[in-house]
């Protein structure tokens, strides 16, 4: 059963906006991203991801504060809804769950592997 | 930093994105992406931050960031619609009165466009039933006649038909000659079955020409001498469902004939329609051997041609047009026939019901003048009743405003608004055109009666269904859209705070309609009035003889002549008959006319119009009762008055002289075979043979020459019934082989008022029509006003106002309105009758106590109809009105 359903994309944005806690924004994620993971994101896919995870409720949005650079446009700033926290904590939880039931020789032998 | 002008993006990609965002997004994508650009176009220059833009640009036109098509999302049009109905219904059942006045209404008006509509196709497509139709003509003359061109002159003379058939037959595939249009009465018998039936005899080539549907027999059944093609009626009136092929059939109890050939029944919008039987033409010239012996002065004969494939009519007709002057040009005796230039025409057959007016040798528009009037008056008709559908539903405006209100508040977008109450406008139309197709199916065989038409509805014809289809569309359109359009117009915000007010400009148009639609209806009215005044006063006309307890009969065999002497005395033997005479055709028509006159004092360089020639049996003044005014009677045996004349007042007055008896004119005359001097013995009153509405042709009565009808004078002292069944067995003992048949001259004289009753009954049938629908636009406009002026009437009842100033109140604007219709009206009905009036030589005069009726009664009608709302109004409770805020 799909309680919460979460992108991967879906769950490196909502993430970040975590991280940025207070200055989470179009620009500001797009950057953040791409230092943190090194992987170069198109301000396409961070929309089209923003606006789902919005639709879905996990976060919400305010206007702030305009500036030269924007043309006059307001920045607009996410941050994290109880939902959307459920939603990563119920990931994080299956996620963990997952790694906890590998057995260990599966992973060693991975490692030996290497 | 640099000015920030100079670091734009790519205007067009800016634009593009402009356009396609969803607008909620819009302002911070966009935000973020000039910041994205400024950044790179400080770090690595315009032409990289350039293409970046672009790609982001591009990458961002996907779903969910692109703006939804429409701004509202239209997933649920069934159930909508089922809404729309629903309320459409129930709004319907609410007002019930209301929704029958509105369907009636509009029913009424679609009912009388579909017959005006069914009776222009039927008008348009008379003689299309004979398949050949655009290639045949009749053959018709025209010349100069006292310095004027006429044309139109359909009875040509013998040796004309034989030139088209021999010097001109190249023109034409077929020519055929008949005996004259409407045919002649006979007695057909099979054994001892006796039927009265019409016939002609017709061109062998006819049923081939005509394209007879034939139900037994080929088209070339009239190829043998003693033939006779006889129509499936006739076949089943004679021999019920066998096979007539072959059987014999007497004619009037003396001509042996053979059926040949079985035709279907010619429809009502045919012009061989009601001929029950037909004998080959050829048979003719051989019985009546005189035909052929006839000169080019006799016109007695019409002849129906069919062109060659490859000619046109106009070709044809320029070929022909010289065809009499070049035969006749040598002959010695016709030297006076030159004068008249003789020309010779072709009347195409898809012109022979329609135009055939002919005025100063130019083809008139005539009947189709009619036709295209009455489709004028359908679509008139139809449209008011639109209008009047119009009127109605916005009159009560304010009952649907709240909920128009509430539906925009909720979310209606206007064109929402604007489908529903096209979907009701439908709804009601689509109820209206059943009521108005049950209408027509009712009324149609009564309207077949009034109009003399064979009309039935096109079921079967998918055409019909189509064009029914995109009136239903059209009427819902037309009569839908102002509802729709003004309905969906108001403001919620005024209706639901209450300061909703319908203009009072909105009433214009409707006051314009009302005027309108009463002036049609005082018109329709006043021409109602006016033609039966007329067929009144024409009626009352002194005839000059009498006419009731007379009675004619045509001789259809050489018996009346054998046993003349022996009827006589057997018909006055029996008391029920005072007098028999005979004359040379019926008394109501003028069977014969010429020239030929001289007499002392004649005006030479006139050209003589000629005399109504009528020969009649010296005891026809007698049984006819004509009335003398100078001289004597005819006397029976007389010698001396074989060359005798009466005369009547017209022809003395033409002649010119002041004591017509015994004077002496001469008559030269090659058909009647005279050329001798006669006296006149008697002047009568001038007696109306023809039309009663025409004045009456000088005439001259004689008493030698031919006489095929037989003439009784009942017994006034008995009853018709009681006469004629004394008068039967006479002919039945005396001529056997003949059935006793009669016309009663009263009512050959009734038949000729047909026409223009006829007028007067569908003028009055559609000044009812016109009067109802008038009315349903007034009570439209009166409900219209009663609404808007609710609290004015309120607050003037508080005040102490009486119902009666109240109704007099109200009613007081649409009298105006009426009073100002009929004075619009009077002129322009007086401008048509008299018009029309003046098309009779016989005419009453437009009286002005039928113009003061008309207006009098319109204004009867507009209080009845103003009163029921503007009383209902008066007596509403105040407090109710004022409650309502």
């Amino acid at each position: 059963m799909k309680k919460y359903q979460l992108g991967e994309f879906e769950e490196v944005v909502i993430l970040t906006i975590g991280v940025l806690y207070n200055d989470a924004y179009g620009v500001s994620i797009k950057k953040e991203i791409e230092n943190r993971l090194s992987r170069n994101v198109s301000m396409g896919a961070l929309h089209t991801a923003l606006k789902r995870l919005e639709d879905k409720g996990y976060i919400r949005s305010h206007d702030g504060e305009t500036t030269e650079e924007r043309a006059g446009r307001p920045k607009k700033y996410f941050e994290i809804t109880a939902l959307g926290k459920k939603a990563m904590e119920y990931t994080r939880n299956t996620r963990e769950d997952l790694w906890r039931s590998i057995p260990k020789v599966a992973l060693q032998v991975k490692i030996a592997g290497q | 930093m640099r000015p920030t002008t100079r670091r734009s993006p790519p205007r067009l990609f800016l634009r593009f994105f402009r356009w396609y965002c969803h607008p909620h997004l819009l302002y911070h994508i966009e935000g973020d992406l000039m910041e994205l650009y400024h950044e790179r176009h400080d770090t690595s220059g315009k032409r990289k931050a350039d293409i970046k833009f672009i790609v982001d640009v591009l990458l961002l036109f996907r779903p969910g960031i692109i703006k939804p098509s429409s701004s509202y999302h239209n997933l649920n049009h069934y159930a909508m619609i089922k809404s729309y109905l629903k309320i459409g219904i129930r709004n319907l059942l609410k007002y019930k009165g209301y929704s029958f006045i509105n369907i009636g209404g509009l029913a009424t008006g679609m009912a009388v466009a579909i017959i005006i509509g069914l009776w222009v196709y039927d008008e348009l497509s008379f003689n299309h039933y004979h398949t050949n139709y655009p290639r045949i003509a009749q053959v018709i003359k025209g010349g100069t006649f006292q310095g004027k061109h006429f044309i139109g002159q359909d009875y040509l003379p013998y040796p004309l038909i034989e030139e088209l058939q021999t010097t001109y037959g190249t023109n034409f595939k077929h020519v055929v000659p008949t005996s004259g249009p409407g045919g002649f009465g006979a007695v057909l018998s099979a054994g001892d079955k006796k039927l009265s039936r019409t016939g002609m005899y017709i061109g062998e080539s006819a049923p081939e020409m005509f394209t007879w549907k034939m139900k037994y027999g080929t088209w070339s059944g009239l190829d043998d001498l003693h033939s006779m093609m006889i129509s499936e009626s006739t076949a089943k009136a004679f021999f019920g469902n066998d096979d007539p092929l072959g059987k014999p059939l007497k004619v009037n109890g003396t001509t042996d004939v053979v059926v040949t050939g079985v035709y279907e029944d010619f429809p009502k919008n045919s012009a061989f329609h009601g001929i029950n039987f037909f004998e080959p033409w050829k048979f003719r010239l051989k019985r009546e051997d005189w035909i052929a012996k006839q000169g080019w002065e006799n016109h007695f004969l019409m002849v129906y041609v069919e062109i060659q494939p490859n000619i046109s009519m106009e070709r044809a007709g320029a070929n022909i047009f010289n065809a009499e002057m070049n035969a006749i040009k040598d002959i010695d005796y016709l030297k006076e026939e030159m004068k008249y230039k003789p020309e010779v025409h072709l009347l195409p057959m898809d012109k022979w019901h329609l135009y055939s007016n002919f005025e100063e040798g130019v083809l008139q528009n005539g009947p189709v003048q009619i036709v295209w009037f009455m489709g004028a008056i359908g679509i008139f008709v139809l449209l008011l009743a639109c209008i009047n559908f119009m009127n109605l539903s916005t009159a009560r405006s304010e009952k649907r405003a709240k909920e128009v209100g509430i539906r925009k508040t909720i979310g209606s977008v206007r064109r929402q608004l604007i489908g529903q109450f096209f979907s009701e406008s439908f709804l009601v139309v689509i109820l209206a055109f059943i009521t108005a197709l049950c209408l027509v199916s009712l009324s149609l065989p009564w309207f077949n009666q009034l109009a003399g038409k064979g009309m039935t509805m096109p079921w079967h014809l998918v055409y019909f269904w189509l064009i029914s289809l995109g009136f239903i569309l059209l009427t819902g359109l037309l009569a839908g859209s102002y509802p729709a359009l003004y309905l969906s117009s108001f403001n919620p915000v005024h209706i639901l705070k209450g300061t909703f007010r319908l203009r009072n400009t909105a009433s214009i148009p409707r006051k314009v309609l009302v005027t309108l639609q009463f002036t049609v209806s005082v018109v329709l009215m006043i021409c109602t009035g006016v033609i039966y005044h007329q067929i009144m006063f024409v009626k009352d006309r002194p005839v000059g003889y009498s006419r009731e307890g007379l009675i004619s009969m045509w001789k259809k065999s050489d018996e009346y002549n054998k046993q003349a002497d022996v009827l006589r005395t057997e018909l006055k033997a029996t008391g029920a008959v005072i007098e028999v005479a005979e004359s040379g055709g019926e008394v109501t028509g003028i069977w014969s006319n010429n020239g030929g006159f001289n007499w002392k004092g004649k005006d030479p360089n006139k050209d003589e119009e000629g005399f109504a020639t009528l020969n009649v049996a010296p005891e026809f003044g007698k049984t006819v009762g004509w009335q003398f005014v100078a001289g004597r009677d005819f006397i029976p045996d007389m010698a001396s008055d074989s060359s005798a004349m009466v005369i009547n007042e017209s022809a003395a007055k033409e002649m010119g002289l002041e004591n017509p008896v015994g004077e002496v004119i001469h008559w030269a005359n090659r058909p009647w075979g005279v050329d001798k001097d006669f006296t006149i013995i008697g002047v009568i009153k001038d007696m109306v043979m023809e039309s009663p509405f025409e004045s009456t042709r000088s005439s001259v009565y004689f008493t030698f020459g031919y006489k095929g009808v037989l003439l009784l004078r009942l017994n006034p002292a008995m009853s018709t019934s009681e006469a004629l069944a004394k008068v039967e067995p006479v002919f039945t003992k005396i001529i056997p082989d003949i059935p006793f048949e009669y016309n009663f001259v009263d009512q050959s004289y009734a038949s000729k008022f047909r026409a223009e009753e006829r007028i007067g009954k569908l003028a009055a049938v559609f000044a009812c029509l016109a009067i109802f629908i008038s009315c349903l636009g007034l009570f439209g406009l009166a409900s219209f006003v009663a609404e808007q002026r609710t609290k004015e009437i309120g607050i003037r009842k508080v005040l102490g106002a009486s119902v009666t100033n109240l109704w007099g109140m109200l009613s007081k604007e649409f009298v105006g309105l009426v009073i100002l219709a009929c004075l619009i009206a009077t002129p322009i009905a007086y401008y048509i009758l008299d018009e029309w009036l003046k098309s009779y030589a016989y005419r009453t005069s437009i009286s002005v106590w039928i113009l003061t009726m008309a207006g009098l009664g319109a204004l009867a009608i507009t209080l009845l109809t103003v009163s029921y709302q503007s009383i209902r109004a008066a007596l509403a409770n105040p407090v109710k009105s004022l409650r309502s805020e």
